[in-house]
Order: structure tokens, then C-alpha cells, then sequence
């Protein structure tokens, strides 16, 4: 590069750089505070103020007490049900409209696009969903977790211009051979669109994995919770005696912190794990949204 | 005369329908199996999202359960009258708009200067990394996200240690009125801050390296390239983007505000939302709630119009 550095721009590099790695700290150290945290003994993390760069102590009790817990089970076997079931659901769903959609010289199919865009402007609202919900009996039951949002408008306008950009000749060719649509979609715009499919299928299930809101409104049933809603009633309501009923009363105060750390830790460590393999895959989707404007 | 004409354009128009009807019928039959493949997509979209807008009715009826939707008897805009005269009509309507300006003038921009400064940087390993590690709060799910909020600014958490240790008294963050929408917007850019950045850093990229070079000879340093060429080649990004944070302003995120909020914050973080949540579906009282949440969509729905057209105006940028 002929462009030589003036001095306020190798100023402007510094200063920027480490904005940069105050960042990275900002965005990483409360996850490291509660990992240490959740590792360290309840007693002393319960007197230990400020940052901690090791665990103070080590204890893997609050640990056992919340893999003991069975609410925690129930909502972690409860939530992969919910994620695999769901994302099923919203593949299924999404692939189906966005192949149906993507098809030239279809009649209807501009006013179906009309129809479906509208949805995303204008809703009828959390309350009349929520008496739709309950007059078709789905009230306390998985099925409201699953079917009310079995497709997301935005995936399914993405997932139909990816399908565009496969090649007509392919399809005239399988045609002639006697493939019908089913065949057409299943066999070749499917597999053709696999990146696009991995996008959807991660942003769905980490949209189920995460949510946690209509679980609140529409389950009242303690033994289909998700884990989001184990968690809330951890971390936001703050109860963890149902976790330390065998600790003395003293101890009870302080395992009650701990707890809380090893939950966090417990349902986020999926995510973190799979994270760094996933990563270019969430970037990818957010540029294929993109382009589409 | 007239009336032989008459005949004329009716047979005219009659021959139209029909031929429009025959080729209706001709599409349909020719792609029987698209509209097969259709049929449980067009069923969830007339059930699950064009079903809660034919209950949207009940927002002018005086909704029993017992009568269900189309029984209940008509009361005409008497829900809006007392949502209008309400006590904490006004309170709601701040609320809610000043969350949404304060996310506008400062979570909006944030990612776009994230965006700016990591196209600073040079060294591409640092970028990559610094990239990966601001996406990752965004896949953190709100309620650890409020949970980890709750323990570190408590009274006695991590950061009224570390500013007790500069000299300052201990606030109780969660607790303090006046505090809830700075938490609620600065939390919000902690979590979303990287994630929002892909998308400009997308169009950043898309800028045809060839200004720049013709910049740099007409001696313009980094900063004027930055003013006159990257910026403008992501106005359209940045303004699409806009448009839709307009429309979506008054639905703003009930789920975090239920779990940040509590009755000492209310006065400040109470929003409609929150409102339609307690009333509601805590409430059961359905039908008001339902002409408060109408209320709410018309809103927005105005909104990402006059955004829309504001830009179309301006900008020559828009939506549709």
C-alpha cells in the first residue's frame, strides 16, 4: 500500500484496537466469572467479592444438586422434545412453502405471497392468539409450543429464493424422466439447497432451544415445562430450595448461589460447545437474508 | 343503439371471465401437486395467523368465554375509551416510546460503528476473532442473559464492587426507577451489538473497491474514506433496517421487560406490551387487552408507513 500512516491515523489504530479487546472482555468475562463462580466452594463465593480469575476453593456440589434436581431433568428432556419436534416441524412446514412458492406459473402464487407478507406487517396480537390457542384445545399440551409458529415468514422467503436460484434445466430434465413435484422437491431442490437448509435448521432450533415465553403463557402444566422456564424460576424468581432440602439451613443459603452459576452453566454449555462449529453457519444465514431486499 | 353496444361489452367482458375462468382451472389442474403442497401452508397461515385477526373483533365486543368470539354482544370503542381514559394510559405511551427512542438513538447505532471500526482493522485473525466472540451473547437465551443481569448488579454483586472500588456508593440497578432504560437498552447492545454488525459489514463489503482507490488519489485519508464512500455505500442497509425497527417499535420485547422489570420499576419499565401480558393473559380480562394490543399494531402499522414513505421522500431508499 503507497498510502503512508499519519499520526492520528496510528493513533486512531491503537485506540481502536483496544476498544476492540475491551470488548472481547466485556462480551466474555461474565461467562468465565460464572463459570469460576459455579466451580468454586458455596461458602467462599458467598463472601468473595469482585472479580475472580480462578474458582476460590473447588466444589463440584452445586453440580450434583442441580443434575438431582428433577425439574431440571424434566426441562432439559422436555426442551430437546422440543427443539428436534419443532424444528421438524418448521423444516417440513417452511420446505414445503418455500418449494410451492418458488414454482413459476403457479396462478395463485403472487397472492399467496401477498397474503403471507401481510402477516408480517400486521398480526392479530398476543391475546386473540392466545384464545385461538385455547379453543383449538391446545391449551397445556406440546402442541402449542410446535404448530403456532411452524413457520417464520422471513426463513420461508429466504428459503424460497434460494430454491429459485437452482437450475430450471434440472428440473425439465427429471420431469421428462416422469418426477413429479414431490419428487422434484424432495430429490432435487432439497439436496441442491443444503447450505441454506443447515441455516434454517440451525436458526429454528436455537429459536426453540432459547425460548421461553410461549412455554409462560401457555403451560401451566409443571411436567411439560422447558428448561427456559426451570431457569427462570432459578435465576429471575429466584427459588432453588425445591435443590437444597438435604442442606442445613446455613449451607442451604449458600449452595442456593452456586446453584444458580451451575445452571447458567449447565444450560448454555450445548450452545458454547457447539458454537465455534456453527459460527460461519449463523454468519452465512444472516448474508443470505441479505441479499434479499 | 346503446343496447346493441351494451351487449357487445357484456360479451366481451363475459368471454374475459371466461377465458380467465378456464385458465384458473387449466392452473389448477396442471399444478394440482403444487397447490397440494400448499394446502397445509395456506391452512397455517388462515389458522394461526389470519384466525387472531378475525378475533381481533372481540377489541369491540364484551368478551365471556362462555359466549365465545361471534356470540359476545357488540360495545362498539368502549375498550378504547377506558384504555383511553385510563390511569396509566400515559404512563404506558412513555414508556414504551421513550424505550424505543433511546434504542433507536443508541442500540441502532451501535452496531453500525462496530461495523465501521472492524473494517478498520487490519489484521484479519484479530477481526475474525474479535467478530466471534461479539456474536456469541446473541445465542445466550434472555433468561440467563436477565439472570447473569440480576446477579452482577445486585447490591452486592460483581459491579458495585468494582465501583466501590473507584469510590462510588452501591446502587441497586434492578431496583432503581430511573436507572430500568438505561439497563434495558445497554443490556440489549451488549447482546446484540456483534450479531447487528454482520449485515453492515456484508455491505461494506459489497463497495466496489475502486473508489477507494480512487480516493486515496485524490488524497482523501482514511477517515474521509470512510465519510464519503463506505458510509454511503451502506445507507441502503442502514435505512431499510431503520424502516423496519419503526414498524416493529411499539411491539417491543415484552419477554426481557417480564423478566427485568418488577413492581418498584414499573413506573419506568412498564410498557404496553407488559401491560396486554399482566391484564390479559394473568388478568383473563381478554377483550380490553385485546383493543389495548390492537391499538399497539395499529401504531406500528402507521409507523413503517410514514417511515416508509419519509424515506421513500428523502432517500429514495424504501421498504416497498
Amino acid at each position: 500500500m503507497f498510502h503512508k500512516r499519519s499520526l492520528g491515523e496510528s493513533i486512531f489504530s491503537i485506540v481502536n484496537t483496544c476498544f476492540m479487546l475491551l470488548l472481547c472482555v466485556v462480551t466474555l468475562y461474565p461467562f468465565l466469572y460464572v463459570l469460576f463462580a459455579s466451580l468454586s466452594d458455596p461458602a467462599e463465593i458467598a463472601r468473595f467479592r469482585g472479580m475472580l480469575f480462578f474458582p476460590t476453593g473447588f466444589n463440584l456440589d452445586a453440580y450434583k444438586a442441580v443434575m438431582d434436581n428433577p425439574m431440571i431433568l424434566t426441562g432439559y428432556r422436555n426442551t430437546i422434545f422440543y427443539v428436534v419436534g419443532g424444528t421438524a416441524i418448521n423444516l417440513f412446514m417452511t420446505t414445503l412453502g418455500a418449494y410451492a412458492l418458488s414454482r413459476r406459473n403457479v396462478y395463485f402464487n403472487n397472492s399467496i405471497m401477498l397474503m403471507i407478507v401481510i402477516t408480517m406487517v400486521f398480526n392479530g396480537g398476543l391475546i386473540p392468539t392466545f384464545l385461538l390457542v385455547n379453543s383449538l384445545g391446545m391449551l397445556d399440551t406440546p402442541w402449542a409450543l410446535l404448530l403456532p409458529g411452524a413457520i417464520s415468514s422471513f426463513n420461508l422467503i429466504i428459503m424460497r429464493t434460494a430454491f429459485q436460484a437452482v437450475p430450471v434445466s434440472l428440473e425439465e430434465s427429471a420431469r421428462i424422466d416422469g418426477a413429479n413435484d414431490w419428487i422434484i422437491m424432495s430429490r432435487i431442490i432439497v439436496p441442491l439447497s443444503m447450505p441454506v437448509i443447515a441455516v434454517m435448521i440451525l436458526w429454528y432450533a436455537v429459536g426453540h432451544w432459547n425460548s421461553y415465553f410461549s412455554a409462560l403463557i401457555y403451560l401451566r402444566d409443571r411436567e411439560l415445562f422447558p428448561l427456559q422456564l426451570v431457569l427462570r424460576e432459578i435465576l429471575i424468581s429466584n427459588s432453588t430450595d425445591s435443590m437444597t432440602t438435604g442442606a442445613a439451613a446455613t449451607d442451604r443459603l449458600d449452595i442456593g448461589i452456586t446453584i444458580k452459576y451451575a445452571t447458567v452453566i449447565i444450560s448454555t454449555l450445548p450452545i458454547l460447545c457447539l458454537y465455534p462449529f456453527l459460527q460461519k453457519y449463523f454468519v452465512h444465514g444472516v448474508l443470505i437474508g441479505a441479499l434479499k431486499e | 343503439m346503446p343496447n346493441v353496444q351494451r351487449n357487445i361489452v357484456n360479451t366481451a367482458t363475459e368471454n374475459r371471465t371466461d377465458k380467465k375462468w378456464s385458465m384458473i382451472k387449466r392452473d389448477i389442474v396442471r399444478n394440482r401437486y403444487i397447490y397440494l403442497i400448499l394446502l397445509p401452508v395456506l391452512a397455517y397461515y388462515i389458522i394461526f395467523h389470519y384466525g387472531p385477526m378475525y378475533g381481533l373483533q372481540i377489541a369491540f365486543k364484551d368478551y365471556g368465554l362462555a359466549d365465545g368470539i361471534w356470540k359476545s354482544p357488540w360495545i362498539g370503542f368502549d375498550h378504547f375509551k377506558s384504555f383511553f381514559g385510563n390511569y396509566y394510559f400515559w404512563r404506558l405511551i412513555r414508556n414504551t416510546f421513550l424505550i424505543n427512542i433511546y434504542e433507536l438513538l443508541f442500540a441502532f447505532p451501535a452496531s453500525i460503528i462496530l461495523a465501521l471500526l472492524l473494517n478498520e482493522i487490519r489484521r484479519s485473525f484479530f477481526k475474525r476473532m474479535v467478530q466471534t466472540i461479539s456474536y456469541l451473547p446473541h445465542f445466550i437465551s434472555i433468561v440467563v442473559v436477565v439472570g447473569m443481569m440480576i446477579d452482577f448488579f445486585a447490591r452486592d454483586g460483581l459491579v458495585n464492587h468494582l465501583l466501590g472500588m473507584i469510590g462510588l456508593e452501591p446502587v441497586a440497578f434492578m431496583q432503581e426507577p430511573g436507572l430500568f432504560r438505561f439497563m434495558y437498552v445497554s443490556s440489549g447492545i451488549w447482546q446484540g451489538i456483534g450479531w447487528g454488525s454482520i449485515i453492515y459489514l456484508a455491505a461494506i463489503s459489497n463497495i466496489d473497491p475502486t473508489l477507494y482507490d480512487a480516493a486515496r488519489i485524490d488524497g482523501a485519508g482514511r477517515w474521509k474514506q470512510t465519510l464519503h464512500i463506505t458510509l454511503p455505500g451502506m445507507m441502503p442497509t442502514i435505512v431499510i433496517l431503520l424502516i423496519l425497527n419503526m414498524g416493529s417499535m411499539l411491539s417491543v420485547g415484552s419477554d426481557k421487560i417480564i423478566l427485568m422489570y418488577n413492581p418498584m420499576t414499573y413506573e419506568t419499565a412498564d410498557v404496553i406490551s407488559t401491560y396486554v401480558f399482566r391484564k390479559g393473559i394473568l388478568g383473563a380480562d381478554f377483550g380490553y387487552t385485546a383493543a389495548v394490543g390492537l391499538f399497539n399494531s395499529v401504531i406500528s402499522f402507521i409507523l413503517i408507513v410514514l417511515a416508509n414513505s419519509i424515506s421513500k421522500r428523502v432517500s429514495e431508499h424504501k421498504l416497498w
